[in-house]
């Protein structure tokens, strides 16, 4: 009897959350507009049109600082993990994946940077952007082995923290400015945020690649060893 | 609300909550994973009907795209750590199809 009356506790409890968790969005008006009105007055003075953009990266824009610099130290952890092998895929990508991926993955890699563009008057954005451009890295890493063996540290490694250093560089320039920090001059907004974004597309995207990979990749000599069946191939 | 909003909404909360039972009693972790990709994509339907669109977009790509990758290559090495485990060697990669 005893595992089912601990399963009935489990299951009174979870009941009294599900009522709990009811009564608090029950309870919640249904037309909450004050912060609606504030954003609409100011999102003139945003750069961008879309309330969304303009709140993730100008009134808000110290959150999503933070936000990158978590995704950065998400990646550092997964690195932290240890060294990992890409594995050889058990059959090679055959003709008609490869010929799928090579219209697939320009389709991608445009339709983050529409992602991006559209997010300063549409639904998009950098993080959307990002997502699918590491989508295209992860399906890129699936089928080739052969792109690992590119990337070398840097250009990996400057690509991971490009999106920390540049939203830190235009905090910390708004500051030197004489305003406080990120409080972008208002002529400037628009663009300052587009700058970001694109720092932060291809940070997110690489980070999203790194999570996927899980470890750091081992490197022997400067190329990428990829072990098979024990023994140590040298792949250019 | 206009009931024909409930009639597309009611049915995908319903299922909502079916796939995400489905997929936590599931005893193969593959055909777990698989919904889980599934509750994904009807998750990202959801954040239609709510107006908030780029969550959906968000969701689309990073919940039911990028997650279920991992689950998947972590399920991968699940099974190549167990097949390890039972023969002994150190360098089969095994596919869980």
């Amino acid at each position: 009897m005893r595992p089912f009356s601990a399963k009935l506790i489990i299951i009174l409890l979870l009941v009294v959350l599900a009522g709990f968790l009811a009564w608090a969005i029950l309870s919640l008006p249904f037309d909450c507009t004050a912060l609606r009105t504030q954003v609409f007055a100011n999102l003139g003075n945003s750069g961008v049109s879309n309330p969304v953009t303009a709140v993730l990266l100008n009134f808000r824009g110290y959150d999503t600082l933070l936000e990158i610099v978590v995704l950065f130290l998400a990646a550092l952890g997964a690195w932290s993990l240890g060294t990992v092998q890409l594995p050889d895929p058990l059959h090679p990508a055959g003709l008609f994946l490869l010929a799928l991926l090579r219209i697939l993955l320009p389709a991608m890699v445009l339709t983050a940077g529409y992602l991006l563009w559209a997010g300063a008057h549409a639904p998009g954005g950098a993080f959307q952007a990002g997502a699918v451009l590491g989508s295209a890295c992860i399906l890129l890493l699936l089928t080739e082995v052969r792109f690992a063996s590119a990337i070398v540290r840097w250009p990996l490694r400057t690509a991971l923290s490009a999106g920390i250093l540049v939203f830190t560089g235009v905090a910390l320039g708004s500051m030197a400015l004489g305003g406080r920090l990120l409080e972008y001059p208002p002529h400037w907004a628009g663009v300052l945020i587009l700058v970001i974004e694109i720092a932060a597309t291809l940070s997110i995207g690489v980070t999203l690649m790194v999570l996927f990979i899980g470890g750091r990749l081992s490197e022997a000599d400067g190329t990428l060893s990829v072990k098979s069946t024990g023994q140590r191939k040298d792949k250019q | 609300m206009i009931w024909s909003q409930w009639l597309f909404d009611l049915p995908l909360a319903l299922v909502l909550l079916w796939l995400a039972w489905r997929l936590l009693t599931s005893t193969e972790l593959f055909k777990a994973v698989v919904l889980f990709i599934a509750f994904g994509l009807l998750m990202a339907l959801a954040w239609v009907r709510l107006q908030a669109v780029d969550i959906a977009l968000a969701e689309a790509a990073i919940g039911a795209g990028v997650t279920g990758a991992l689950f998947l290559s972590a399920l991968k090495r699940i099974n190549s750590d167990q097949q390890k485990d039972d023969k002994g060697q150190a360098d089969v990669k095994g596919r869980n199809v």
